[in-house]
């Protein structure tokens, strides 16, 4: 430019505020000035997209008859598997998802042929009209008969490990790793079970939806509602056979994502991108509320049974683990998914003697995929019905069963042979059970409970580790791109994703801080492939971490830059300057940001960099089951308190304490928000979110009539949430912080805990009733009345353990 | 032509096919694309929007714009979320929502707005003097708002600290005039009186009839229907009456719920406490008490209270005027003696008489805007211990909302007791053999329902210490 524009006056300074930002996009929800894909401005040639969905679960495909499709009012074209110019395979990880069925049918819901028409009521219409020939074959439909039956989508996968002191006799015979129950010392209890584990629709408030817009160079561009826009980008690339630097995709924001938009957000890219290359036009396909829920998959189901022996305090000596991930047709996300659940089948415990094993059942039901947690929850679970287990077969509180198993700094290797090298969950529990007065409730819940007949209370404390890293090591890597104008503001790019976790307002406070600079002099703007290439999935409660860091390495070249200039220009010594409150200052001497931009622009000083972070130390050996595959755990716990009425099984959350693990927290209103967000959207999948399927394997539960999230009066009247102080995060995170989207989600398990504990009291503690979830209405009266039919007499025989 | 005021703005626009919803004419005719479409079936509140309609223009009521016909918002004053901020100055309800740190995605946000609006335009003193009553309010103003992302505790204290701070001197509100609320589209008509109601019947026999559209605009959505001619019963002053009889209540067909509650709160507690969780509150602002009858679901939530209230209908139209007992109003599934042509009226609903009682259980997966599994309302006079006319009637357990007579002769004239109780549980037994479907299995149904039975046990027999539910 010829001529500078004025430099603006300095921004009042925003220390106080800026640690607790509110989101970068707050006042634009507030307004409903927020843009989402849905919202944009139609073109003057404009396609809307609906897909035609397989009716049956399995099912060979004969044919289609479209003519009636095509000659519905405002059809402009009809697509299907022939018209793939490229490979007609959308599968994130392994192949098996194809973007529109060609000879076989794998699921009720699976996307068979699309329409595109001049308005979507014109599309949907059309798609009625279509006639699809298929032969039923026969339907894989559980999981736990799958995997007898030998259907899985990938390997089965076992961690193993002998405990030190067991180490020679595992040696000498290398077929057993862990003692035969026979060997147990004679101080041995023995508790097991089976724990059926429903899954999770992600229900973002948003649907699924994508823009294409063919470009005038062969180009495609994509507005997405995606976690992933380089997979979109990839995934767009294959399927219509053009390069890579050809396609590019954009994500502002996201209504929600919650993992469902990590892979499933790619088939509608990919389809809307063909329909508009084919079309030379722009098309945007949203999937109405029934198909999303029927097209796209959901959190894995799990059945899982568990095995473990302890001394007479409750300790756990071995421990034997076995999960079912129900995955659906094809792998997607489920080795990821998978392997997460194994790693923390320990929770916060250490095992013993410990063999957990891993199957990927295949039904024939949309593909399961990532949900919050990743398959953390669902691993957690059966060790902590256990826990609840052994503490009523030795009479003892569950809390300090729980306490008894925790890692220690002497037994601090996990199942897989990572070593914790912080220990703060003793400390956490400890710490929160004061503060949540955990020990006199408890009493006055026993009182409570002798007093009423029918209204019964019930309290868990239920800890979380969770690993943070993708357990695919080349996915912890990120960039970013700043760009700093000549009026002093700062533009950051970073591969992560905006979708209601507040990672944006994150990145643009550490920007802020890298040059102690107003927020307000930073923007963010919208997730670009063709501005951060290469970049990976918003997921694994991995975005700042990686992006966070990524924008900060950019920020830090141009910080040395700028630092340079000024000790050659003002002759100031480099050491002695530093930025300050909006100024870069040294001794006796002081430059506004603005002024100071203005002069490196004048002195050529390039005024962009990119920024790269890939995440040091993690590995994993998938043949051996052992490595290091987390960079480090977050931690938290939970105390909730429920009630049950023993005539309905309507039960209601009376209060909840979180004591949570954030290192030093980037944003203490953010995380807070995370914290109780993850917390209630597990306490929904645990109690009231109930997926059911017809007897055909067609999904029934197709909106929100049918399937109940959370609402407004299930957030508990008490809810104390507190991050936990003083404790940085052992490894050199960004700014010693830790990741938070997914770890409070697994707090919620209190819940379910605190529900068996309700129960439990039915036989004052002295038996541990099966709970499996989602715990609804429906199961808590079952379980009531199995116990009241188990205490009766006649049909309790003598010595029947109930353990 | 269909005319309203948008944001106080007059809106004229060409008129819409019956079927179309406010929220296709906002986001698509008009590009109001604040406003948004979460689910289009009136569960998610994604959409929420406040009209003001001519017969009551202080009040703001917040209801669904995806399954609100958008015929129905002729002649109202229209707010969405675009229209709450004055140039920069936010609205103190959005200025909160941002303090408070109460939107993360943002997508359920504007109707989370809204919502909080029409309670915050609405709000009177004790609003800000009893905690308990706001946080029901607030409770109340939200039950049809889904959040994923917050776990909704700082929109509880948004809301919180909005109601409770005074407001400061606020911008005049510039209300555009009111357009005529007449209607001239052919195929929506929107009658003002029974007269031209009659007329419309007779000309177009076949027609549904509309008037909350909770059920039909649902339907309409999700299977693509449309119509040929829809019959709108929500401007008719006549069905919107509620009068004091000899026998009782004269409650119009066209009453909404929201309009029934002052009447449920001082005469029928039980029945104010069941309307507190039917549906949701942008819900309850549209359905009616005709409607939820007329369509004759098996899981309606208020033809079981009516049954065991003994009440009765007046039914009109082609056929004439009837009176008839709501025992006999329901033929099978979803079938009623209605006939084509005919509308509700009014219902019948006789006051308590000396020591009846009036119990409403409703046992559903969640406990606010969600259908139920099984409901049971029963209704007896109580003296001593003795339990005489009594009437128990059903949600769920059947294809239509059912009385359970051999239920009710086991008690009738009798005390429960434990005795009873076991006679009781088996003819209830008996009776009914309820269906497995996605809300409840029949195993859970018949247990729930007997238990039911021996929760009126426990009432009645006050036993120490027998404690309800406690309600956040």
């Amino acid at each position: 430019m010829r001529k500078l524009i004025p430099a603006p006056a300095p921004l009042p300074s925003d220390a106080a505020t800026r640690h607790s930002a509110p989101h970068d996009s707050a006042v634009a929800h507030v307004t409903g000035r927020a843009i989402y894909v849905d919202d944009l401005p139609a073109h003057a040639r404009m396609g809307y997209l609906a897909v035609g969905l397989s009716p049956h679960a399995h099912a060979r495909l004969d044919g289609l008859t479209l003519d009636a499709v095509r000659q519905s009012p405002g059809v402009i074209d009809v697509i299907t598997a022939a018209d793939i110019p490229g490979r007609n395979e959308v599968g994130a990880v392994y192949p098996g998802d194809p973007l529109l069925a060609e000879r076989e049918l794998r699921y009720a819901g699976q996307p068979v042929f699309a329409v595109v028409a001049t308005d979507l009521v014109s599309a949907r219409r059309a798609v009625d009209k279509a006639v699809i020939h298929a032969t039923p074959l026969p339907a894989s439909l559980d999981a736990v008969e799958a995997i007898a039956q030998g259907l899985t989508v990938l390997p089965v996968h076992h961690h193993e490990r002998a405990t030190p002191l067991d180490r020679g006799s595992a040696m000498k015979n290398n077929t057993q790793t862990r003692e035969a129950p026979g060997e147990a010392p004679a101080a041995s209890h023995c508790v097991s079970g089976t724990l059926s584990i429903g899954g999770q629709e992600h229900f973002y408030l948003e649907g699924q939806i994508a823009q294409a817009e063919a470009l005038d160079d062969d180009g495609i561009r994509i507005l997405t509602s995606s976690q992933h826009p380089s997979e979109v980008q990839k995934l767009v690339a294959e399927v219509l056979d053009r390069p890579l630097h050809s396609i590019v995709a954009e994500v502002r924001r996201m209504g929600g994502g919650f993992g469902g938009k990590e892979s499933q957000a790619a088939a509608l890219g990919a389809m809307a991108a063909l329909a508009a290359a084919r079309n030379h036009c722009t098309v945007r396909f949203r999937l109405p509320r029934r198909d999303d829920m029927l097209m796209t998959g959901k959190r894995h189901p799990f059945e899982t049974h568990y095995e473990v022996t302890t001394d007479d305090r409750g300790i756990l000596r071995d421990t034997t683990i076995s999960l079912i991930g129900n995955c659906g047709h094809s792998p997607d996300l489920s080795e990821g998914v998978v392997d997460r659940a194994m790693f923390h089948a320990d929770n916060a415990y250490y095992l013993g003697n410990a063999r957990v094993t891993g199957h990927r059942a295949m039904t024939h039901t949309a593909s399961n995929t990532a949900f919050r947690g990743f398959g953390g929850p669902q691993g957690m679970m059966p060790i902590e019905a256990a826990m609840d287990d052994i503490a009523r077969r030795l009479g003892l509180d569950p809390l300090d069963v729980r306490k008894r198993n925790l890692y220690t700094d002497q037994k601090d290797e996990t199942h897989y042979g990572q070593r914790l090298d912080q220990h703060l969950i003793g400390p956490l529990i400890d710490q929160l059970e004061k503060q949540s007065d955990y020990r006199h409730r408890r009493q006055a819940i026993t009182a409570f409970n002798q007093e009423n007949p029918i209204i019964k209370r019930g309290l868990a404390l239920t800890p979380v580790k969770f690993g943070i890293s993708f357990t695919a090591q080349h996915l912890n890597q990120a960039g970013a791109l700043l760009a700093i104008y000549t009026d002093g503001s700062v533009l950051i790019n970073h591969g992560g994703t905006e979708m209601g976790q507040g990672l944006h307002t994150k990145v643009c406070q550490i920007v802020a801080r890298v040059f102690d600079i107003p927020l307000g002099r930073v923007r963010i703007s919208a997730t670009r492939t063709d501005k951060v290439p290469n970049t990976s999935p918003t997921a694994a409660s991995s975005g700042a971490d990686l992006n966070g860091m990524a924008a900060r390495d950019a920020a830090l070249t141009l910080r040395a830059r700028l630092l340079d200039l000024a000790a050659e220009q003002y002759r100031q010594p480099r050491d002695s300057l530093t930025f300050s409150d909006g100024q870069l200052i040294a001794d006796g001497w002081s430059m506004p940001w603005e002024a100071l931009i203005q002069a490196a622009y004048l002195k050529r000083v390039p005024l962009s960099a990119t920024g790269f972070y890939s995440t040091p130390t993690i590995h994993y050996d998938k043949t051996t089951g052992k490595g290091h595959p987390f960079f480090y755990y977050a931690y938290g716990a939970a105390v909730s308190e429920v009630e049950i009425d023993t005539l309905t099984g309507e039960h209601r959350l009376r209060r909840v304490d979180i004591l949570h693990d954030v290192g030093d927290s980037l944003n203490p209103a953010i995380d807070r928000g995370q914290i109780e967000g993850g917390f209630i959207q597990g306490a929904g999948w645990l109690t009231t979110e109930e997926l059911k399927w017809d007897d055909k394997g067609t999904l029934l539960t197709t909106g929100p009539a049918t399937y109940k999230i959370p609402a407004y009066s299930d957030t508990p009247p008490v809810f104390n949430v507190a991050l936990l102080e003083g404790h940085p995060c052992s490894q050199a995170t960004i700014y010693r912080s830790k990741a938070v989207g997914e770890p409070p989600f697994m707090l919620a398990l209190s819940v379910w805990s605190a529900l068996r504990d309700a129960l439990s009291s039915l036989t004052n503690y002295t038996t541990s009733p099966a709970l499996d979830v989602p715990a609804t209405p429906e199961r808590i009266l079952l379980a009531v009345e199995a116990i009241k039919s188990a205490s009766t007499p006649a049909a309790c025989p003598e010595g029947a353990d109930h353990g | 032509m269909l005319s309203f005021t948008l944001n106080d703005h007059p809106v004229q626009c060409k008129s819409p096919a019956p079927e179309t919803s406010a929220l296709t004419l906002l986001r698509t005719t008009l590009g109001q694309c604040g406003t948004k479409e979460g689910c289009a079936s009136g569960d998610c509140g994604a959409c929420t929007i406040t009209i003001t309609s001519p017969e009551a223009p202080g009040r703001y009521k917040s209801v669904n714009a995806c399954i609100l016909p958008a015929h129905q918002l002729a002649g109202c004053h229209v707010t969405t979320v675009e229209g709450l901020a004055k140039e920069t100055q936010l609205h103190p309800v959005q200025q909160a929502m941002v303090e408070h740190h109460a939107s993360q995605c943002g997508f359920c946000t504007p109707g989370i707005v809204m919502s909080l609006y029409a309670l915050y335009e609405n709000r009177q003193e004790v609003d800000m003097v009893d905690d308990s009553h706001l946080d029901h309010r607030i409770e109340q103003a939200l039950s049809g708002n889904l959040c994923r992302c917050t776990g909704y505790r700082p929109i509880r204290d948004a809301a919180r600290a909005v109601m409770t701070t005074p407001s400061g001197p606020r911008p005049a509100q510039d209300k555009a005039p009111v357009p005529p609320a007449v209607s001239t589209a052919r195929d929506y008509l929107l009658p003002t009186s029974l007269s031209d109601l009659h007329a419309c019947l007779a000309r177009h026999p076949d027609a549904p009839l509309v008037a909350g559209g909770t059920d039909l605009m649902v339907e309409a959505n999700a299977r693509l229907r449309t119509f040929d001619t829809l019959i709108d019963l929500t401007r008719l002053p006549e069905l919107k009456q509620i009068m004091p009889l000899q026998e009782g209540w004269y409650i119009g067909g066209g009453v909404t719920f929201e309009a029934l509650l002052p009447l449920a709160e001082k005469h029928y507690p039980a029945l104010a406490e069941l309307l507190y969780r039917l549906g949701s509150r942008q819900i309850r602002e549209q359905a009616t008490v005709g409607g939820n009858i007329a369509n004759a679901s098996p899981i309606g939530d208020t033809p079981p209270i009516w049954l065991a209230l003994n009440a009765e209908l007046i039914l009109d139209g082609l056929s004439g005027e009837r009176r008839l007992p709501l025992d006999e109003f329901f033929t099978g599934y979803r079938t009623t003696v209605l006939g084509a042509g005919n509308y509700i009226k009014a219902l019948i609903l006789p006051s308590l008489a000396r020591h009846q009682a009036l119990w409403v259980w409703k046992l559903s997966k969640r406990r606010d805007d969600d259908i139920s599994a099984v409901l049971m309302a029963a209704s007896a006079t109580v003296t001593g211990d003795r339990l005489d006319h009594v009437r128990i009637a059903f949600g769920g357990m059947a294809a239509t909302p059912a009385r359970a007579p051999a239920l009710e002769q086991v008690l009738e004239g009798h005390r429960l007791t434990a005795a009873r109780l076991a006679m009781a549980r088996q003819a209830l037994a008996e009776e009914f053999t309820p269906l497995d479907d996605v809300r409840a299995s029949s195993t859970y149904r018949r247990i729930a329902a007997g238990n039911l039975i021996e929760r009126l046990y426990w009432h009645l027999n006050a036993v120490p210490g027998h404690k309800e539910l406690t309600h956040a």
